[in-house]
Parts: structure tokens; C-alpha cells; sequence
């Protein structure tokens, strides 16, 4: 169980994050949604430590894990993606995953300095960093360097690492963003696999409704830093605040650009100064 | 369509260090129209709006924009052509205010007083947090909002040509609606648009031509009409029928 508790944060006078107190139970999906700057990825950078609180607590497990840095909630089991920040531009695809299975593994299988016992940790690492490479479906791509990939393949590998790193709770903020529709799937179909595994808690920061609909079992909303809506995906949807906040006035017609030029756009400019 | 073309690429070919990543792109704008460029990633779409934009040099082949052969113009002299760029990392000075990347992209303005106000308040509407934050840094907006600053950036003042890669990505619905909204403001005054854009929705809404690249080429062009009806050429081309 992840919880935060009047979990808050203050840039200045700016109150980014403001007292969000929330539990996220293993077995759960749970979108994040809300207007640009409403503090998601904010809330995101205090649950996983890149940013230290103003005030209030994160806990996970009942352990309050406020004091503790990136690397520290790592790996007491918080995994994020961190938006291709971590990954090493220069090592290719299959060394990048190896490393994150390295790093999970070293404290575990440490048996001393025995060659035979290095060699074949080695091999155990590779298997497992080429069966990740499977899972997210870049085979075809283990030894290309990982700066000639493009945007989506680097946000597949992001993925990768975090599989590799095998936390308790996901934290995935807008993991198809830049990734054609054909590719975003993949990475779909990734996190519903991630959902049959009942330990798991996923945190889901995401924009597209449909993907939300279809994959939450739980929605909340951030508006202005605050927590304002929470509960079952069909009833959040529907709320006032979501459909005027976050969808907008014209929301049921999501996309519809409306007729006549917007007034005082420049066609309107134009028409004055012609006049 | 048989309006003209604003821009043109024929058999383009652009290399990045060792890696050859277009293999001969043939591309037409329409002009007054909005093209969208489909794809999937790794195709090239980003790389043919850099090679447009002279980031990267076209190793051969010829660009034309409005007649002109700018193939082996430098990226200010294809810019001062009247053309707006928003690249794919946004490309936002951190460290000055909004309101200083609105001034440096306003070419014709030395001070905020000699901003077209009625499009300067045109531009608060469609993206709120541009008004919001305008004297605040712009490496304090969120992923989001640097994207409307972004986009807003390029149309602070009326271009022939506005390039977009990916303006929708990282948005609230309610804002993609205003992006669309101001993009379909935007063609009504005559402006030329060329967009990168996975939400295949967004590009159905704006798309008048379009054109889907695969592995360095263009695959197909055609209008976005024809594409959007046909499931199985949607399917052959992207992957998916839409």
C-alpha cells in the first residue's frame, strides 16, 4: 500500500501540491487526471522523491519513506519512468536493460569474487535483460545505440528499465505520449499485462480518455494542487468538475472545432483592419 | 486539389552522422491547406521537418518554398521566409519569462507594447496558462504548458508557413480543442500549416492532404478524407484501421 498524507509542496507563494492525502492499494490501476498545471507530475516527483515536500508524508508498506531520496525509494520498491532522463544515450538497447537488471540484482546475488559464480550471473543477467527485451517487443533492436532510436523506442525502453528494476508500485507519466498509433499498444498491452499481477499497485498520469476508460479502476483528479475528485472511473468521468476542468465546454463533442472565427482571433483582426 | 504547392520536396535525402534516414522524400504542401505528416516512429517525420528547416542538410535533392530553391539556405535565412517552426523537444528558453519567449519569437516587435494586442488576447484564450504565468520563468511551466507556450510562441504573429511536430502531445482534451480550433482559425486566414501528429482523431479533425512516410519515404499522399474512409488503406499504412 502507497499512501500520501496532506502531501504538499510550495514553490514560493505557488502552492503546487496542496494537502493531497490518498491510498493506492495493490492490485489497483489508478489514473491521474487533471488540467495542465494542475500538479501531476508534480505529485509524482514527491511520491518518488525528486522533489522534497513542503509538508505531509509518503508511506509505503506503513513505512514513512519522506526522508528518504530517489535512489533510497527505488529501492524500497517505488519504480518510475522517468522520461528517457535515465537512460545511457551512448550503450545500446540490451545494455541499457541489463544494467537496470544488474542494478536490482547485484544486492541480492552477491556471492563474493568467485569467477565461475560471476560468469554465470552474467549469463543469468543477460537471459533476463533479453527476456525483458522480448516483453516489450524490441527484439529487432538489442544492439542499436540507444541516441540513434527514435522518440517512441526510447519511451518503450524506459518501460523495459522499469520492468527490470520489478517495483511494487508503477508510476507511469504519459507513457504513449510521441508514440504513433500502431506502437502505442505495445506499451498498453504492457501495463494490463503489469495489471494481472495482483501485488502490483500503478500509478497512470495520462491525458488520452480512452486509454483511461479502458484501463482504470480507479480515477482522481488534480485541480489547482488540490484533490477533487475520486472513485469509480465511470462516476469521476462524469463529474462536473472533469467535464468542465479537465474536458472542457464543448467536451462531449471532444474535438469538434467550432464554425465561425473565434472572436478577436486574426481572421476577425484582419476583417477590422481591412474595414 | 488543385491549388498549388507552398512547399516541395523532391528526392530528398538526409543523413545523421552514420545513419541514413531519408531515402528520397517526395513531399507536397498545398498551399492554404493543412497537411498532415503519418507514421510511425522512426519513419523520418521529425527528420523531414528538421531537413526543412535546414537543421539537418539534405544530402540531396531539392526543397522549394514558394518557388525558391532553399535547399542550401541556413536555417535563419529559411526561417526569415516566413516560417514558424515548433520543433519536437519544444525547444523553450528556460530561463527567461514567458513573456520574453513570446517578445523574441514577435520578429517585428522590439517591446511587448508593439504586440498585436487583439492577437495577443486571442492567443491568452486558447491557452490559459500563457496569460497566467507571463512574467514567471518558463522552465517553471509543466510539460503541458510549455507546449501551449510552444505553439503560442509560433503564432504570436501571422507566418505563411507554420510547422508543428506533435503539437497535441502531453495536453488536456480541453486545450487539444483550442489547439484545433486555433489551427482551423489559423487556414481561415490563409496560413499554410504542415503538422506532425499521432492523435489520429486531431489530425482527422484539421488534415486537408496528407502524407504517411515509412522507413525514410513517403509511402502515401493523398487528401485526409479519402484516408479516413478507407479502413483497409488505414491499415495497410498505419498499422491500424482508425
Amino acid at each position: 500500500m502507497l499512501q500520501t498524507k496532506d502531501l504538499t509542496i510550495r514553490f514560493g507563494g505557488h502552492v503546487a501540491v496542496n494537502a493531497v492525502s490518498c491510498s493506492f492499494a495493490p492490485g489497483t490501476l489508478t489514473a491521474i487526471v487533471g488540467p495542465n498545471g494542475a500538479g501531476k507530475t508534480t505529485y509524482f516527483n514527491l511520491i518518488s522523491g525528486q522533489l522534497k515536500a513542503s509538508g505531509g508524508s509518503v508511506l509505503l508498506g506503513g513505512r514513512d519513506i519522506s526522508s528518504l531520496g530517489v535512489s533510497a525509494r527505488t529501492r524500497a520498491g517505488l519504480g518510475r519512468a522517468f522520461q528517457l532522463t535515465n537512460l545511457f544515450p551512448n550503450l545500446t538497447v540490451l545494455e541499457n536493460i541489463r544494467l537496470a537488471v544488474q542494478a536490482t540484482r547485484s544486492g541480492r546475488h552477491r556471492r563474493g569474487l568467485n569467477l565461475w559464480s560471476i560468469w554465470s550471473d552474467y549469463k543469468a543477467l543477460l537471459r533476463r535483460a533479453e527476456e525483458i527485451l522480448n516483453t516489450v517487443a524490441m527484439q529487432d533492436r538489442a544492439d542499436a545505440i540507444v541516441a540513434s532510436l527514435p522518440h517512441g523506442d526510447q519511451r518503450k525502453l524506459e518501460v523495459a528499465l522499469l520492468i527490470a528494476l520489478e517495483p511494487q508500485v508503477f508510476m507511469f507519466d504519459e507513457p504513449t505520449a510521441g508514440m504513433s498509433v500502431d506502437e502505442a499498444p505495445v506499451i498498453l498491452n504492457l501495463i494490463r499485462d503489469l495489471k494481472n499481477d495482483k501485488r502490483k499497485t500503478i500509478l497512470l498520469v495520462e491525458h488520452k480518455m480512452d486509454v483511461v476508460r479502458e484501463l482504470a479502476d480507479r480515477i482522481i483528479v488534480l485541480h489547482n494542487g488540490e484533490l477533487v475528485a475520486d472513485g469509480d472511473p465511470a462516476e469521476v468521468i462524469a463529474s462536473r468538475v472533469v467535464q468542465e476542468a479537465y474536458l472542457g465546454a464543448s467536451a462531449q463533442d471532444a474535438s469538434e472545432p467550432s464554425d465561425g472565427p473565434a472572436a478577436g482571433g486574426p481572421a476577425a483582426a484582419q476583417q477590422g483592419s481591412t474595414a | 486539389m488543385n491549388s498549388e504547392n507552398l512547399l516541395t520536396l523532391s528526392g530528398v535525402h538526409t543523413h545523421i552522422g552514420a545513419y541514413h534516414i531519408l531515402h528520397g522524400v517526395d513531399l507536397a504542401v498545398p498551399k492554404g491547406q493543412v497537411t498532415l505528416l503519418l507514421g510511425r516512429n522512426g519513419a523520418g517525420k521529425s527528420t523531414t521537418l528538421r531537413t526543412i528547416m535546414g537543421l539537418w542538410r539534405a544530402s540531396s535533392g531539392k526543397l522549394h518554398f514558394a518557388g525558391e530553391d532553399i535547399t542550401a539556405l541556413s536555417t535563419p535565412e529559411i526561417a526569415s521566409r516566413n516560417i514558424a517552426y515548433v520543433p519536437e523537444n519544444m525547444g523553450i528558453f528556460s530561463d527567461l519569462t514567458v513573456r520574453e519567449n513570446m517578445l523574441l519569437a514577435a520578429r517585428s516587435a522590439a517591446s511587448e507594447r508593439q504586440m498585436d494586442p487583439a492577437r495577443l488576447q486571442w492567443i491568452f484564450g486558447l491557452f490559459p496558462a500563457v496569460e497566467k504565468f507571463w512574467n514567471h520563468p518558463a522552465g517553471k511551466l509543466s510539460g503541458g504548458q510549455k507546449q501551449m507556450l510552444a505553439v503560442a510562441r509560433a503564432i504570436v504573429e501571422p507566418r505563411e508557413l507554420l510547422i508543428v511536430d506533435e503539437p497535441s502531445k502531453g495536453l488536456a482534451p480541453a486545450i487539444i480543442n483550442n489547439m484545433i480550433e486555433a489551427f482551423a482559425e489559423l487556414k481561415r486566414t490563409g496560413v499554410t500549416i504542415l503538422l506532425v501528429e499521432q492523435n489520429i482523431r486531431f489530425a482527422q479533425k484539421l488534415g486537408d492532404s496528407v502524407a504517411v512516410m515509412d522507413n525514410g519515404v513517403v509511402v502515401h499522399s493523398g487528401s485526409m478524407a479519402a484516408l479516413s474512409g478507407d479502413a483497409a488503406l488505414q491499415k495497410s499504412l498505419l498499422g491500424l484501421a482508425i
